[in-house]
Parts: C-alpha cells; sequence; structure tokens
C-alpha cells in the first residue's frame, strides 16, 4: 500500500477469560492498516473473533495488547453497522439519523433520498422491514460524515435478494461519501463484491493468513463478476490454509 | 348508613361551593403532588442507580426490602416522631413509603435495558444527556407509568392518614371531623370529589402523556 494510512492496526493479542477462568486467545498478530477511501473485508468463519476485532477498533473494548492508530485524527467519527440495525425504536428512521448526525440534517436527509428513505423518513423502526432498517442502519453510520465506517455482517440473514440490494445501497452511500471501511463477513461474496482488499482470517486465534488485492479492473464490478472472484478468493483460502489447516469451519455460501 | 349517591353529589357540590371542600381539595393536593414528585425523582434514581450498579444493588437491597415492608402507619408516626407535626414530616412520610416500590419497579426496567442500543450509542459517541433523552428513558417509560399510577393511587391514600394524624387542613382532617360526628355523607362527599380529581389525572395528564411515549409502537 502507497497511499498514506488513515489508521494502523496491530493487535498483538486479544484474549477472553474462559469458563474455566483460562484465557481463551481470540486475536492474534493481526496487523494492517487501512487507506482512506479503502474498502477493506475481513473474512473468517463464524465465531472467529470478527466482531471483537470491530469492537476493538470502535473503542467499546479496551483491553488487549498491541495499539490501534489513527493518523490526521485524534477523534476519528466512526459509523459503525452493527449485525442487527439497532435503531431506536422509539425515534423515526429520519430522527434516527439526525440524532447522531450531531448538526449534519443536509447529509441526513440526502441519504435518506438516495438509500430510497425518504418516503418513509417519519416511520418507526417497527413499522418497516428488515431490509429497510438495514439500509436505515447504513444510512445512519454515513450520516455523521465519517471517518472510518465499520460493518458488521451487514447482509446476515438477509435472502440473496435482498442481500444483493444491500450491496448495493451500501455502494450507492459510499460513492456518494468515500470513507474507508471496514467489513467483516463470514460471506466471500459479500468481500468480491465489495471491497479493494481482502484479509483472510483463520480461526481459533484468528490470524491473517492471506492478504489479497482485488485488481482494480475486478472492484465492485456486478454480481458475476463478483461471484467468479469469490471463486478465486475461496481457492486463494484453500491453498494458504492446506499444508497446516489452519481454518477451520466452513464458511462457504449457501 | 349507606345515603343516596345523589345525597352524596349533592353533599359535594354544597361543599364545594359553600363550604371549604375546593380549599382542603387544593391542600391536599399540593402534598400528593410534593410528596409524589419526591418519591417518583429519588426512587427513580435510585432504581436506575440499583439496577445498573450491582454493588449498590447488594449494599442497598435489605434496606429497600425494609421499607417496603414498614407499614405506612410505623412510617408515618415516626416521622411525626422525630421532626415534630409540620408540612415537611408529612410529606417526607408520605414519600417515604412510595419510594422503596418506584425503586423497585425502575430497578427491574434498568436491568432490563437493551445492552445492543447501550453499545450503538456508544459506539456513535452519543452524549451523557441524549443518552438519558432518546436511548435510556423511552425503555424505562412503561415502568415510569406503572410507578406512576401506582403511585398516585397509594400516596393519595397516604396523604389523607398524615392528615387525619398531624395536619389541620385537608381532606384527611375533613373525614376525621366528620367521623366524629358519624357524618357518612360528608365522608362520602369529600372521597367523591378526591376520587373525581384522581380520575381527571389519569385522563387529563397520565393517557395521553403514555399515549405519546407509546406512539412508535404499532
Amino acid at each position: 500500500m502507497s497511499a498514506p494510512a488513515i489508521l494502523e492496526v496491530d493487535i498483538t493479542r486479544k484474549s477472553f477469560a474462559g469458563r474455566d477462568g483460562a484465557a481463551q486467545l481470540v486475536l492474534e498478530d493481526l496487523r494492517f492498516r487501512l487507506a482512506p477511501r479503502e474498502i477493506v473485508a475481513v473474512v473468517g468463519p463464524s465465531g472467529c473473533g470478527k466482531t471483537t476485532l470491530l469492537r476493538l477498533i470502535d473503542g467499546l473494548d479496551h483491553d488487549f495488547t498491541g495499539r490501534i492508530v489513527w493518523h490526521a485524527t485524534d477523534r476519528p467519527r466512526i459509523g459503525t453497522v452493527f449485525q442487527e440495525p439497532r435503531l431506536l425504536p422509539w425515534r423515526t428512521v429520519r430522527q434516527n439519523l439526525t440524532l447522531v448526525a450531531a448538526g449534519r440534517d443536509a447529509l441526513a436527509d440526502e441519504l435518506l433520498h438516495a438509500l430510497g428513505l425518504w418516503p418513509f423518513r417519519d416511520a418507526y423502526p417497527p413499522q418497516i422491514s428488515l431490509g429497510m432498517a438495514r439500509r436505515a442502519a447504513i444510512a445512519r453510520a454515513f450520516a455523521i460524515d465519517p471517518d472510518l465506517v465499520l460493518l458488521d455482517e451487514p447482509f446476515v440473514s438477509l435472502d440473496p435478494t435482498m442481500t444483493e440490494r444491500g450491496r448495493d445501497v451500501l455502494l450507492d452511500a459510499w460513492r456518494r461519501r468515500p470513507t474507508a471501511a471496514l467489513i467483516v463477513t463470514h460471506d466471500m461474496d459479500d468481500a468480491a463484491a465489495l471491497a479493494d482488499r481482502v484479509l483472510l482470517l483463520s480461526a481459533n486465534p484468528a490470524r491473517i493468513v492471506a492478504d489479497v488485492a482485488i485488481p482494480p479492473d475486478q472492484r465492485r464490478a456486478g454480481p458475476e463478476a463478483a461471484h467468479v472472484l469469490a471463486q478465486s478468493l475461496r481457492q486463494a483460502r484453500a491453498a494458504e490454509t492446506r499444508p497446516g489447516g489452519a481454518i477451520s469451519g466452513s464458511s462457504g455460501r449457501r | 348508613m349507606l345515603p343516596a349517591a345523589s345525597t352524596v353529589a349533592g353533599a359535594m357540590l354544597h361543599e364545594a361551593v359553600a363550604g371549604p371542600l375546593l380549599a382542603n381539595l387544593g391542600i391536599t393536593l399540593a402534598r400528593v403532588v410534593a410528596a409524589f414528585t419526591v418519591a417518583m425523582v429519588f426512587g427513580t434514581a435510585l432504581g436506575i442507580a440499583m439496577g445498573v450498579w450491582r454493588r449498590l444493588d447488594l449494599a442497598l437491597d435489605s434496606w429497600v426490602t425494609v421499607l417496603l415492608n414498614l407499614p405506612a402507619l410505623v412510617v408515618i408516626v415516626l416521622m411525626y416522631v422525630w421532626f415534630g407535626l409540620n408540612e415537611w414530616a408529612a410529606i417526607a412520610a408520605v414519600a417515604l413509603n412510595k419510594l422503596p416500590s418506584t425503586a423497585v419497579t425502575l430497578r427491574e426496567g434498568a436491568r432490563a435495558l437493551d445492552r445492543g442500543l447501550e453499545e450503538m450509542a456508544e459506539s456513535f459517541r452519543m452524549g451523557r444527556w441524549a443518552r438519558l433523552r432518546h436511548v435510556v428513558l423511552p425503555q424505562l417509560a412503561p415502568y415510569l407509568f406503572a410507578a406512576a399510577r401506582s403511585g398516585l393511587a397509594i400516596i393519595w391514600k397516604i396523604v389523607l392518614v398524615v392528615e387525619l394524624l398531624g395536619r389541620s387542613n385537608g381532606v384527611g382532617f375533613q373525614i376525621e371531623s366528620y367521623f366524629q360526628l358519624f357524618d357518612v355523607t360528608g365522608i362520602l362527599a369529600y372521597t367523591l370529589a378526591f376520587i373525581l380529581v384522581v380520575q381527571a389525572i389519569e385522563w387529563v395528564l397520565l393517557q395521553p402523556l403514555e399515549r405519546r411515549a407509546n406512539r412508535w409502537r404499532r
């Protein structure tokens, strides 16, 4: 990577206390940099510690060995898209955006228009569909004019058509407000459809087994191209893990 | 033994127009509002703190249980003995009777707070006040309404006892005067007046507020 990094992640160790009291190592030697406007996908099997990685970067958990260094900003604005939409059910869709947008109401409205949420701006989250709520959660993350967007399995439990629409919505928002983004997913197609670069993780503890840059002409080139790309990424992962069998569990899709 | 409803209503109207009913009603209502406010504010704060901090909960749990089960009469008499027959003692006695049940209700509410939303608020760096107003209080609303309803019901009853035992005005004092005369009509007239007031509070204040708080539910 030649572009200056906006974020450097260097996590030596992150462990949790197991049931028997012994420390259980979850993340080990995770090192990567994120350039401005770069979308990086972190792909690993379910339960390998991907959400923990996002919590560390988000500052929700400080208990780890290593460092996370921000460049060019001391107080980064981080927009997070959680696995569940986590909208405030008692506030309207628009209020959910403006509440965190800190005065950027025009940006919030622009995103509501762009992501097709404008007609539903005054609806309460329990009155809209899950797909719509996820869209609103994506809009909320971009409404703070973020330095970094974190996405935690943003399309999990959506059917294939909705997943594809979700990816389009995310890319719409990103093209409107290009920002660094880190997507953790178990779905190789998500990674292939969205990312500039893919980090493949092993399980227990999670380590980076491959750091694959997607060739510029294949980036975000539509669903068919993404599907082909996902196949070659799966092969890359298989090749990386064959000798030691570092990756366990299945991350194949559907 | 039991006067006709029309007789009671007539007596109530007569007392309102020509007697001291409105003045007494106003005084009692002021005590209810004061005691209710104190009990709700402190009970809510205590309940949320106990729900959030386990250590505080462990330290205070037995005391709350004791206060919860202490007879209202004992609290009232003790407050009058310790602090004299004055307004402060009266209101404190009523508030103390209600405070522990508010705390227990709100503690349950605080325990049920959604961790995911809390984390969302933290992730988006929402300020303390914004979190309280937009994330925490809406979740506690059903518990607050439950505490307010039962609080109002209990507090006005206890205010009457407090007035009967140590005040020289208010609905409770009047009822005691009628009791001396065995005037059942007078007693029921005052009771009816107060029930109407409490019912009005329910219709004019609690129900519209609750509808507003619940409008997001489909």
